[in-house]
């Protein structure tokens, strides 16, 4: 009697746990894509890509996400809680792309393929690959851009730099140097924000990656030189705001913002004039390809490839401008309209 | 201790030596102060004093060291600019740590009603005005939420506006599905939502709507607080709730209309962020609930309730935004900015710490 009572209840058990929908049958590949947001517009564009290419390859697909940019903890029970599901792997935008290093390493030990996408880990191979724009691209076209636009006076243009936070992630570095490297500026070292010593430079500030951040960056470097007639912007909510700060000084008309991302109000505000030039990208592209690839490892145990000449797989870039310049490929506004996310 | 010789008791020998001893070892003397305690006495009963005379140094310091650029009308009236909205939570704050509360979702509550406005007259086309009012209830409903909350169920205020914070934060998130409403349409759709973003020019200095609105508020405030009798009980409950309560006061229906309006003045906050910022922006003023914790201690308003002016937290966020513009004129990096202010908040703390323990 109390055998089969047992047996009973252990079969409702298997029963129960079938039902739950995130154990992965034995057959079915697990994947978790986890994010810095699940609100952000390009998370979001992420997480569509990934849930399409789920459901076309027959992927359980389980999705996480931090709170706020920079919420760090959320991240690591995300992974902890996908290693522990069984999943085959992870699919990653880390906010802190250092602290994250030691429990990737966990993942990859207990035999996940760990891709990080749009952020890559530092050291990049602490993940198996990383499917990312090229950040460093993405701003040196938007800084060919602004030397080309202003033609021979780039020689003695003054430069503003809206970086992202005091922390300088990895992201952040890129797309400033970058720029500077397509605007021809020195830039000595490529890991180091500020270490230019370029007199057109009036400064570096951060904006969070937000309107008021955007707008008070701009208001502090006005301080320091109101003649400032180009914007380096790292993402176009930043751009906004600048162009609110100079539109409050009478200044707008004659300064050039360029940003990077290609998000649909920042493809607008290209069209509306606020932004000269925004380098997009592709971020459902990105979760798309790295389902892909899990799905690829799972059944053949090969990794993929990185893109010729980089340490990561590019998942592409176009510069968005209705003015474009000689020598910098560009796409239309309304093209870029169309491939835009958020 | 001179001698009665009709005493009806006769003094035993050993305490004849008592008439040659010093009387004065046990009294009180009041009158050889030491300059440090009159100046704890007299912060005592001034406590504003310590965030103006912490303004007017740090102000004339700056000047210095950042040279004529940091007095400029322009700089001071871009300062004032860009303190109107931490200032303007911060009155709201106010208000709750007085009655020895503290509210972590002011911030929340204003990015949520700026959102709400913004979706109201941009997405469904509501007009502006209804759009702005529609806010403003909203942030009485979220505030005497939290009212409720800590009087009805007797939650910790901490605890409460934790929660609310977080929830206020996703209902933002998921109202505006983390998209900004951009400044352009904003200007074809509803305008007024940018009224506090405008400006008059004085001079040099551009004094906006927002700027102003913020020392409205303040003066608003400070009258009702100290020259009606709902601002005295506000006073009275962070002092002492039970005695509050025992003096006829009714402590809970006041707490709630200390949160309601605590939540309105986040609600006005909220229209003006939307003319600071230039557009609906669900992603910014992250910290603005820190930061307003931060500009009323600074202000010296005891978070042990009861004690403190109004004026102290327009004060405090004057002063941040003084550190801030001065040390960024100064040329000094984002993060020694940050590392002064956190300095800026202990140090004030202590110092209403050594006030509070004064001797009377």
């Amino acid at each position: 009697m109390k055998k089969a009572l047992l047996g009973a209840a252990l079969g409702a058990l298997a029963l129960g746990m079938a039902a739950v929908p995130n154990a992965a049958k034995a057959d079915e590949i697990g994947a978790c894509l986890i994010t810095k947001t699940d609100i952000n517009p390009f998370f979001v564009k992420m997480k569509e890509g990934a849930t399409a290419a789920s459901v076309a390859n027959g992927i359980n697909l389980s999705t996480y996400a931090g709170k706020v940019d920079g919420d760090h903890e959320t991240q690591v029970q995300a992974i902890e809680s996908c290693i522990a599901s069984g999943a085959k792997g992870i699919l990653l935008t880390a906010s802190d792309t250092k602290a994250i290093v030691p429990v990737v390493k966990k993942a990859r030990d207990a035999g996940l393929i760990v891709i990080a996408l749009d952020t890559p880990l530092e050291p990049i191979d602490s993940a198996d690959a990383t499917f990312a724009t090229d950040n460093f691209k993405a701003g040196e076209l938007i800084g060919q851009w602004a030397a080309a636009k202003l033609g021979d006076k780039a020689a003695d243009a003054k430069i503003a730099l809206l970086d992202l936070t005091p922390s300088a992630p990895s992201v952040d570095v890129l797309r400033d140097q970058g720029f500077m490297k397509g605007f021809g500026i020195d830039i000595k070292d490529p890991n180091k924000i500020g270490d230019e010593d370029d007199d057109r430079i009036v400064g570096h500030d951060v904006t969070n990656g937000n309107e008021e951040g955007g707008r008070e960056a701009m208001e502090n470097l006005m301080q320091r030189d109101p003649d400032i007639n180009v914007v380096y912007t790292i993402n176009e909510p930043a751009a906004a705001g600048a162009y609110e700060a100079l539109k409050s000084f009478g200044m707008e008309e004659g300064v050039l913002i360029v940003s990077v991302d290609g998000g649909c109000p920042g493809v607008l505000n290209v069209q509306d004039g606020v932004i000269g030039a925004t380098s997009q990208q592709y971020p459902l592209d990105m979760a798309y390809k790295g389902i892909e690839a899990i799905k690829n490892w799972a059944e053949t145990g090969e990794k993929p490839a990185t893109t010729e000449g980089l340490n990561f797989y590019d998942t592409g870039v176009n510069l968005v401008t209705d003015q474009p310049v000689d020598g910098v490929p560009s796409i239309s506004v309304e093209e870029g309209m169309n491939r835009c996310w958020g | 201790m001179s001698e009665t010789p009709k005493s009806s008791r006769q003094k035993q020998k050993f305490e004849h030596a008592l008439g040659s001893s010093d009387s004065n070892v046990a009294q009180f003397d009041h009158k050889h102060r030491s300059l440090f305690d009159t100046v704890q006495h007299f912060l005592h009963g001034n406590p504003t004093m310590v965030p103006v005379i912490v303004l007017i140094f740090s102000i004339i310091i700056f000047g210095f060291v950042a040279g004529p650029k940091f007095f400029s009308p322009f700089n001071l009236s871009l300062i004032m600019q860009q303190v109107s909205i931490i200032g303007i939570l911060a009155a709201a704050q106010s208000l709750v740590i007085l009655t020895a509360g503290i509210d972590l979702s002011v911030g929340a509550i204003m990015v949520l009603m700026s959102v709400i406005m913004g979706q109201l007259a941009v997405t469904l086309g509501v007009p502006a005005p209804l759009a702005i009012f529609a806010g403003f209830i909203g942030g009485i409903a979220a505030g005497a939420m939290n009212g409720f909350l800590v009087t009805r169920i007797k939650l910790p205020p901490f605890i409460v506006t934790l929660g609310t914070w977080n929830i206020f934060f996703a209902l933002n998130l998921w109202l505006s599905g983390a998209q900004s409403i951009r400044s352009q349409t904003l200007d074809e759709i509803a305008p007024l939502l940018k009224f506090f973003g405008e400006s008059i020019a004085i001079g040099s200095a551009r004094v906006t709507y927002g700027s102003i609105l913020m020392l409205v508020i303040f003066a608003v405030l400070w009258y009702i607080l100290n020259h009606t009798s709902w601002g005295r009980h506000v006073y009275a409950i962070g002092d002492d709730k039970e005695a509050a309560e025992l003096s006829g006061i009714r402590t809970n229906r006041t707490l709630i209309t200390v949160y309601g309006l605590a939540g309105l003045v986040c609600a006005i906050g909220a229209w003006a962020s939307i003319g600071r910022v230039g557009s609906v922006s669900p992603q910014s003023f992250q910290e603005a609930n820190l930061q307003s914790i931060t500009a009323v201690v600074i202000g010296g308003i005891s978070l042990f309730g009861g004690r403190g002016s109004i004026i102290g937290p327009l004060i405090g966020a004057l002063i941040v935004g003084v550190f801030n513009s001065g040390l960024r004129l100064a040329g000094v990096d984002v993060l020694w900015q940050v590392f002064a202010i956190g300095w800026l908040t202990i140090i004030a703390v202590a110092i209403d710490q050594w006030i509070r323990k004064v001797s009377s």
